[in-house]
C-alpha cells in the first residue's frame, strides 16, 4: 500500500506508464477481493467505506428497480448506514418499508422473511452479523428461501443485500454460499486502512449510481480511485481471511472468558447470541448503573469499550438493536460492548474480570436504582413486523 | 412509526465539544457527599426529594438536614443514576449548598442548574440536560422538609404556564426541549409540535426560546 501514496502515484485513468502501474495494480487488487467472495473481479466495487456500499446498494438498487416495484424488507436490528436511508427513502414516498423483528437473541427469523415477500418486492437487506451484539444472522439460509421464491414465482427479485461490514475476514464471505445479489464490506474492520469499503454486486445488475462523473467502476462509483487504500483493503482481507480459522478459535477462547466472568457479576446478562455471535463480541447489560459513566471508568482504567446507553449517543434513546431485543431501557441504558482484536490478550481479559466489580460496586452506591432480575425479562421482544 | 435510531458510532465532528473539564472529571471519578446503602437508615428523618427514572437514563435522590432556625442546609446526602454529567453535577450541587455553613432554604430554591455547570467549569452542550435534574431533587426536598414540619403554605409545585392553549404546550415543555438541543422554532416543534395549532403564540415561543437558549448556552450561540 505505501508504495502507492507517493512512488506510485499514476491515476488509474490515465494512459501512460504511472497510470498503467495504478491501474494494474488496482486490478489485481479487486482479482484478490474476487476470489476471497468467490465472485468475478468485475462484480467488485471500490467505495469509500461500508456507509457507502450500503447506500449504493439500497438507494442505488431501489431506483434502478423502482418500475418493478417499490416493496423493500430489512431488519429493526440493521446499521444506520441501512435503516437511516430506507427511513428516509419511505418518507419520501419512494419505497414502502417492511421492518422484521428479531427474537430475543436479535436473531431474524427465515420464515418471516419469506412471509414478508410481496410481488412488490424488490429488495431485502439484512446484515451479516449485529456490529453491536454479534449475533450471526442465517443469511444463507435465507438467501435459499429468496431463491426458492424466485424460481417458484418465475421473477428475479427480490434481491437480496448482506451488510458483511462486521463478518469480512472473520467469516466466509462467499457470496455463492450466502446466496446474495450484492455484499458491503468495510477495510477498517479488519485492520485495513479506514475510508475505503467494497461492494459486491452481481453481474448485470442494475444500479443507479450516487456519485457520477468519469465511469470509474463499472460507471457505478465515479470518482479518481483510492489507490493506496484499494490496495491496503485488499491485503488486508487475505491476511485476515487466511488467519481467520486460527484467530476466531482463540477469539471466541478469550470471548467466553470474558463472557463467563462478566456473567458471574450480579444483576448482569449477556445481549446477543450465545454461540452464533461474532468471535470478537460481548455485550453484556449491569442493571442499576448507567453506560456512559461505566465507560468512563472503564476507560479511566485503560479499558475502552463503547455503550448502548443514550447518553453516549447523540440520541435521547439507548440502542435501537438491544430495545429491539426486548431488553428495557432500563436495561438497555446499562449496555456495554467489549470488542476483542489481535492485540487482545488473556492477561487482557482477566484484567477486565478484575476491574469491573469495582467499577460495578462504587457505580451502584452512588445509584438509587434497585431493579431484579426480572427486569431483563419483563419487555417481551417485539413480534411484530412494522410497516413504513 | 418513527423507528428511534441511536448510532454507536456517530460523529463527534459537530463543534460541539464532548469533553469533560478538569472539575467534571474530578467530581465525576471522587464524587462528594453521596449516601451509600449502610447510611440510609440514619437519613431516616431527612427531607428526601427523587426526580427521574432508570428508563429515562436519569434518576436522582437527594436528602437534606436542615437547621429548623437557620434553615440553613446543614447536610445533603444524593444517589445518582445517570451518566458523568449527571453524576457530577450531582455532586457539586452537593459541595455548592453545604459550603460555608450550609444554604438557606430560600437560597437554595433558586439554585438553578446554570450555577451548577459554571462551577463544573461547563459542560458540552448536549449534556446539558443531564445536569438540570439535580436542583429538581433539591426543590422536591425541600417541598419534603415543608411537608414534614407542617409548613404546607410554603411548598413550591412547579406549574409550567401554557404557551399554546390548543396543544396544551408550556413554557417548561420549550425549555425542556431546548434543552434537549432544539434551538430553532423548528426544532423546538418537531419536539412539542407547539403553535402547529394555534399559531398566534409563535413569537412568544421564539422569545422562550431565544431566552432559555441564552440561559443554558449562551448568548453567543446561534
Amino acid at each position: 500500500m505505501r508504495p502507492y501514496f507517493d512512488r506510485m502515484y499514476g491515476n488509474p485513468s490515465s494512459f501512460h506508464a504511472e497510470g498503467l502501474a495504478a491501474q494494474r495494480a488496482v486490478l489485481d487488487a479487486r482479482t484478490r477481493v474476487a476470489s476471497i467472495l468467490n465472485s468475478r473481479p468485475d462484480e467488485v466495487i471500490f467505495t469509500s467505506g461500508g456507509t457507502e456500499s450500503d447506500n449504493i446498494a439500497i438507494t442505488g438498487v431501489i431506483r434502478a428497480h423502482r418500475e418493478r416495484g417499490t416493496h423493500v424488507i430489512t431488519t429493526a436490528i440493521e446499521h444506520h448506514a441501512v435503516l437511516e436511508q430506507l427511513e428516509r427513502l419511505a418518507k419520501r414516498g419512494e419505497v414502502e418499508l417492511t421492518i422484521l423483528p428479531v427474537d430475543a437473541y436479535g436473531m431474524v427469523d427465515r420464515k418471516s422473511v419469506e412471509k414478508a415477500i410481496t410481488e412488490q418486492t424488490v429488495l431485502i437487506s439484512i446484515m451479516h452479523a449485529n456490529n453491536e451484539i454479534g449475533t450471526i444472522q442465517p443469511i444463507a439460509d435465507i438467501g435459499r428461501a429468496i431463491l426458492a421464491y424466485r424460481k417458484a414465482h418465475d421473477t428475479v427479485y427480490p434481491l437480496f443485500h448482506t451488510d458483511a461490514c462486521q463478518t469480512a475476514g472473520a467469516l466466509d464471505i462467499d457470496v455463492t454460499k450466502l446466496h446474495v445479489d450484492l455484499l458491503s464490506l468495510s477495510a477498517q474492520k479488519f485492520y485495513g486502512p479506514k475510508g475505503v469499503g467494497v461492494l459486491y454486486a452481481r453481474r448485470g445488475l442494475k444500479i443507479e449510481p450516487l456519485v457520477v462523473g468519469g465511469g470509474q467502476e463499472r460507471g457505478l462509483r465515479a470518482g479518481t480511485e483510492n489507490v493506496p487504500g484499494i490496495i491496503g483493503l485488499a491485503t488486508a482481507l487475505e491476511l485476515a481471511h487466511a488467519e481467520r480459522e486460527k484467530e476466531n478459535t482463540r477469539l471466541i477462547a478469550l470471548r467466553d472468558r470474558l463472557i463467563t466472568g462478566l456473567l458471574k457479576l450480579p444483576k448482569a446478562r449477556l445481549n446477543g447470541h450465545p454461540t452464533e455471535r461474532l468471535p470478537n463480541n460481548a455485550n453484556v447489560s449491569f442493571l442499576d448503573v448507567e453506560g456512559e459513566a461505566m465507560i468512563l471508568y472503564l476507560d479511566a482504567k485503560g479499558i475502552r469499550v463503547s455503550t448502548g446507553s443514550a447518553c453516549a449517543s447523540t440520541s435521547l434513546d439507548p440502542s435501537h438493536v438491544i430495545l429491539a431485543t426486548g431488553l428495557s431501557y432500563e436495561a438497555a441504558h446499562g449496555s456495554i460492548r467489549f470488542t476483542l482484536g489481535h492485540a487482545t490478550t488473556k492477561e487482557d481479559v482477566m484484567y477486565v474480570i478484575k476491574q469491573m466489580p469495582v467499577i460495578l460496586k462504587l457505580l451502584r452506591s452512588i445509584s438509587p436504582v434497585r431493579l431484579d432480575m426480572a427486569h431483563f425479562s419483563e419487555t417481551p421482544a417485539k413480534k411484530k413486523s412494522s410497516q413504513i | 412509526m418513527d423507528t428511534q435510531t441511536s448510532p454507536d458510532i456517530t460523529s463527534r465532528d459537530r463543534a460541539q465539544s464532548w469533553f469533560y473539564s478538569d472539575e467534571v472529571k474530578d467530581h465525576f471519578f471522587h464524587p462528594r457527599n453521596f449516601m451509600t446503602d449502610d447510611m440510609v437508615a440514619a437519613y431516616r428523618d431527612a427531607s428526601m426529594g427523587m426526580v427521574g427514572s432508570p428508563a429515562c437514563g436519569d434518576m436522582m435522590k437527594v436528602w437534606i438536614v436542615v437547621d429548623p432556625n437557620t434553615t440553613q442546609i446543614t447536610d445533603l446526602k444524593w444517589q445518582t443514576f445517570g451518566c458523568a454529567s449527571a453524576i457530577a453535577s450531582t455532586s457539586m450541587m452537593s459541595a455548592i449548598v453545604t459550603e460555608n455553613g450550609g444554604m438557606t432554604l430560600d437560597r437554595a430554591r433558586q439554585l438553578r442548574p446554570q450555577d451548577i455547570m459554571e462551577r463544573l467549569g461547563g459542560l458540552p452542550n448536549r449534556k446539558i440536560h443531564c445536569s438540570v435534574l439535580g436542583d429538581k431533587a433539591l426543590r422536591a426536598a425541600i417541598n419534603d422538609f415543608y411537608r414534614r414540619t407542617n409548613q404546607h403554605e410554603k411548598i413550591e409545585i412547579e406549574h409550567g404556564r401554557i404557551i399554546d392553549p390548543v396543544l396544551k404546550v408550556t413554557d417548561k415543555d420549550i425549555e425542556e426541549a431546548v434543552l434537549d438541543g432544539a434551538i430553532t422554532l423548528e426544532a423546538v416543534q418537531a419536539k412539542t409540535k407547539v403553535g402547529t395549532g394555534d399559531p398566534s403564540c409563535i413569537p412568544e415561543v421564539e422569545q422562550l426560546i431565544r431566552f432559555y437558549r441564552e440561559k443554558f448556552f449562551g448568548a453567543d450561540q446561534a
